[in-house]
C-alpha cells in the first residue's frame, strides 16, 4: 500500500469505533422509529405493518397535540431566556475573577454528580404543603395555611432552569475567557464607559457562546419530559410526555414514533437555522 | 508647561511595592520613555497615568490637572496595547471612529478625521476591512490611529512593537517617532529595549525594581550612567573594583591592578567625591584593540589576551584577560579579527571613562 493510501485510510480507522457505535446506537434505531411510525395500532394488540399516513396526519392535524408542541416550544422560550439573563452575570463574574476560576467552575459541575431527577425531586421537599418553605412561612406566622406553589407551569420552568442554568454558564463563560480584557480598556481609553464598553464590545463579542447556550437550553428543555412529570400539573404536559403516554402507558408504538420524530423534527429545524447564522463551531467550542 | 506631573507616586500590590515613591513631569509635546526589565514597574506606572490602577500613594496630573479620581473615560487619552486590542468585529473604519462617537462629533467631520488618521498611518485604503485581515504591523498603525484620532492630551504606548518582527519593528520605530513628532503629541513609550528607548526617546526613564535608576536625554543616559544597573542594562559594560584616590585639578585619580594610573574627568564621576572604593565604568565599544606594537597616542593603554571571539561580520565582540578580570570590547573590523590567545594592547582615553560609588545612595 503507497503512503497516501495509508494516510488516506488512518482517519477512517480510528474513527470506525465511534462510527460503528454512532450507527448500531443512534442511527439503526432511528430508522425502525421512522419505519415504526407508519404501521398502525390495531385493537388486538399486534400492530399492522405497512405503509400508514394515519399517525403522522393525526399527529400533524390534532388541535391538542399542536396545543401541547406550542406550549412545549413557550416553556422552551421561557426557560432560555431566563437561564441566558440569570447564566450571562455568573459567566462574566467567573470569566473576569482573577486565579479562581476553576475553583468557581468545579463548583458549577458540582450538581451534575447528583441525578438529575433527585435534584428535580428535592423541589418538593422545598416547595411542596410540608416542604421547607411552608414550614418556614407558618412558623413566622406569615400564613395558617400552607400554600400550594407546586404542580403548575412555574414549578416546570424553575426545575428547568435549576437543570439547565449550568450549560448556559458555561458557554457563556467560554466566550467571555477568550475575549481579550484589553478590548475593554482600550473602550474605556477612547471614552465608553465601563457600561457603554461592555455593550459595544464584549457583549456583542460573547453573543456567539450566548447563542450556543441558548441552543443547548432550549433543545434540552424542549426535549425533556422528567421535569413536567415530577413538577408539572396535569395540564403542564409537554411534548415528550405525550410521546412517553404513548408508548408506555398506550403502548401505541406507532404513534409514539411519529410524535418522537415530530418533535426531532421540529428541533432539527432549529438546529439547522442556528448552524445557517452562527455555525457549529461554537457550539463544540462550548462543550469542550 | 507639564503634560504630566507624576507625584511620589506609590504602588502597592498586597504587601508587593510594584513602584516605590516615583516623581515624573513630562514636558509638553515630548517623547518619554520608561525602560527598564520585566517586573521593574513601567507598565504599572503607565497603566497608572491611563486610568487603569489606582496609585496607592501620591498624585497625578495631567496638563495641571490632579486626575487621580477622574475616571479612564474622562481622561482624553490615546492608549496603544503591545497586542494591538482592536475591535475584531468593527471594521479599521469603525475601530478608529470608536472614540469620536463618544465626544459627540459630528458625523461627516468624523468621517473626514477617519480618513486623515488613516491617512498619516499610510492605510488611506484598508478602512472597509476587519482587523483580522491585517497583518501585525498594519494592525499596529490601526491601533495607533485610533489611539491619535481623539487629539489626546497624552499617548500611552505600552511595548508597542515588542510583537512585531525584527525587520518590522525597526520601521515602525522610525514611523512611529515621524508621526509622533509631526502631531507633537505627548508621548510616554514603555519598552525593555534599549534601542528602541535610545532611538525614539527625548528622554529616558530608567526604572529597575520599581525605582527611577536615572532620567536624562538618551545620550545622557547612554554615556554617564547614573548606577551600576544602567551601566550594565544600556549597552555593553565593563564595570571593575577600583580605589579612587580624590579629585585634583578637575581629575579624578583611580588605580586598578592591570591598569596604570587613571585621571577621569571629574565631571564623568559626579558622585564619587573622596578616595576610597569605587568603580570604574568602560563601554565595550570605547575599548579599541591594537596590536602591542602600535603606538598609544596619549591613550591608556593595557595589555591583555584575547579569550574569546564573538565573531558578527562588520563587527566583534572579544572577551579579553587582563591579570584576572574579564572584560568585554566590541570594535568594528577592519580585514580580519584579532585571534583567540592573541596578546594584544587595549587602548581607551580618560574622557571614555567614568566613575561610580560602590554603594550608590540611595
Amino acid at each position: 500500500m503507497s503512503i497516501e493510501a495509508r494516510e488516506a485510510r488512518q482517519p477512517w480507522i480510528l474513527l470506525s469505533p465511534a462510527l460503528t457505535a454512532v450507527t448500531l446506537l443512534l442511527f439503526v434505531p432511528l430508522m425502525f422509529i421512522v419505519v415504526y411510525s407508519f404501521w398502525l395500532r390495531s385493537a388486538v394488540g399486534a400492530d399492522t405493518m405497512g405503509f400508514h399516513i394515519d399517525n403522522w396526519q393525526r399527529a400533524l392535524t390534532d388541535p391538542f397535540y399542536r396545543y401541547i408542541l406550542w406550549n412545549t416550544l413557550k416553556i422552551a422560550a421561557i426557560t432560555t431566556v431566563l437561564c441566558a439573563l440569570l447564566g450571562y452575570p455568573a459567566a462574566y463574574f467567573i470569566a473576569r475573577s482573577r486565579g479562581n476560576k476553576l475553583v468557581l467552575l468545579v463548583l458549577l459541575m458540582l450538581p451534575f454528580w447528583i441525578s438529575y431527577i433527585i435534584r428535580t425531586m428535592s423541589w418538593i421537599n422545598i416547595l411542596g404543603t410540608s416542604g421547607a418553605l411552608n414550614s418556614a412561612l407558618m412558623s413566622l406566622g406569615i400564613t395558617s395555611e400552607p400554600i400550594r406553589m407546586l404542580y403548575n407551569e412555574y414549578t416546570v420552568i424553575l426545575g428547568l432552569v435549576h437543570f439547565l442554568l449550568p450549560f448556559m454558564v458555561l458557554n457563556v463563560f467560554v466566550s467571555l475567557d477568550g475575549i481579550d480584557t484589553n478590548l475593554e480598556d482600550a473602550a474605556n481609553s477612547l471614552g465608553a464607559t465601563k457600561w457603554q464598553a461592555f455593550t459595544e464590545v464584549t457583549l456583542p463579542l460573547s453573543l456567539p457562546g450566548l447563542a450556543a447556550g441558548a441552543l443547548l437550553c432550549f433543545v434540552l428543555a424542549a426535549g425533556t419530559y422528567i421535569t413536567p412529570l415530577i413538577l408539572g400539573g396535569p395540564r403542564d404536559a409537554m411534548f415528550a410526555n405525550l410521546v412517553y403516554e404513548a408508548i408506555i402507558t398506550q403502548l401505541n408504538w406507532p404513534m409514539g414514533s411519529a410524535l418522537s420524530l415530530l418533535l426531532l423534527f421540529v428541533l432539527g429545524l432549529l438546529v439547522l437555522v442556528y448552524n445557517r447564522y452562527l455555525g457549529m463551531s461554537q457550539l463544540t467550542k462550548g462543550l469542550g | 508647561m507639564s503634560a504630566v506631573t507624576l507625584t511620589d507616586i506609590v504602588k502597592r500590590f498586597g504587601n508587593f511595592t510594584a513602584v516605590h515613591r516615583m516623581s515624573l513631569d513630562i514636558p509638553d509635546g515630548s517623547f518619554v520613555t520608561l525602560l527598564g526589565p520585566s517586573g521593574c514597574g513601567k507598565t504599572t506606572t503607565l497603566r497608572m497615568i491611563a486610568g487603569l490602577l489606582d496609585p496607592t500613594e501620591g498624585d497625578i496630573s495631567i496638563k495641571g490637572r490632579r486626575i487621580n479620581d477622574v475616571p479612564i473615560y474622562k481622561r482624553n487619552l490615546g492608549l496603544v496595547f503591545q497586542n494591538y486590542a482592536l475591535f475584531p468585529h468593527k471594521t479599521v473604519a469603525e475601530n478608529v471612529a470608536f472614540g469620536l462617537k463618544y465626544r459627540k462629533v459630528p458625523r461627516e467631520e468624523a468621517r473626514r478625521r477617519v480618513a486623515e488618521a488613516l491617512e498619516l498611518v499610510q492605510l488611506p485604503h484598508l478602512g472597509e476591512r476587519y482587523p483580522r485581515e491585517l497583518s501585525g504591523g498594519q494592525q499596529q498603525r490601526v491601533a495607533l490611529a485610533r489611539a491619535i484620532v481623539i487629539e489626546p492630551d497624552v499617548l500611552l504606548l505600552d511595548e508597542p512593537l515588542s510583537a512585531l518582527d525584527a525587520n518590522l519593528r525597526e520601521n515602525m520605530r522610525v514611523e512611529l517617532k515621524n508621526i509622533q513628532s509631526r502631531i507633537g503629541v505627548t508621548s510616554v513609550f514603555v519598552t525593555h529595549d534599549q534601542s528602541e528607548a535610545l532611538a525614539m526617546s527625548d528622554t529616558i526613564v530608567v526604572m529597575s525594581e520599581g525605582r527611577v535608576e536615572q532620567i536624562g536625554a538618551p545620550e545622557e543616559v547612554y554615556n554617564t550612567p547614573a548606577s551600576e544597573f544602567v551601566a550594565q542594562f544600556l549597552g555593553a559594560s565593563n564595570i571593575l573594583p577600583a580605589q579612587a584616590l580624590g579629585i585634583e585639578g578637575g581629575e579624578l585619580g583611580l588605580e586598578l591592578p592591570g591598569f596604570p594610573r587613571l585621571a577621569v574627568p571629574a565631571s564623568r564621576a559626579p558622585d564619587v567625591q573622596k578616595s576610597g572604593p569605587a568603580k570604574l565604568v568602560i563601554r565595550a565599544e570605547k575599548l579599541v584593540l591594537e596590536s602591542p606594537d602600535s603606538e598609544a597616542n596619549g591613550r591608556y593603554s593595557v595589555p591583555a589576551i584575547v579569550e574569546t571571539v564573538d565573531y558578527q561580520g562588520q563587527s566583534a565582540r572579544y572577551f579579553l584577560r587582563v591579570g584576572d578580570q574579564q572584560l568585554q570590547a566590541i570594535n568594528m573590523i577592519d580585514q580580519r579579527p584579532f585571534s583567540q590567545g592573541e596578546a594584544v594592547a587595549l587602548r581607551f582615553r580618560a574622557r571614555d571613562c567614568a566613575a561610580l560609588p560602590v554603594d550608590p545612595a540611595p
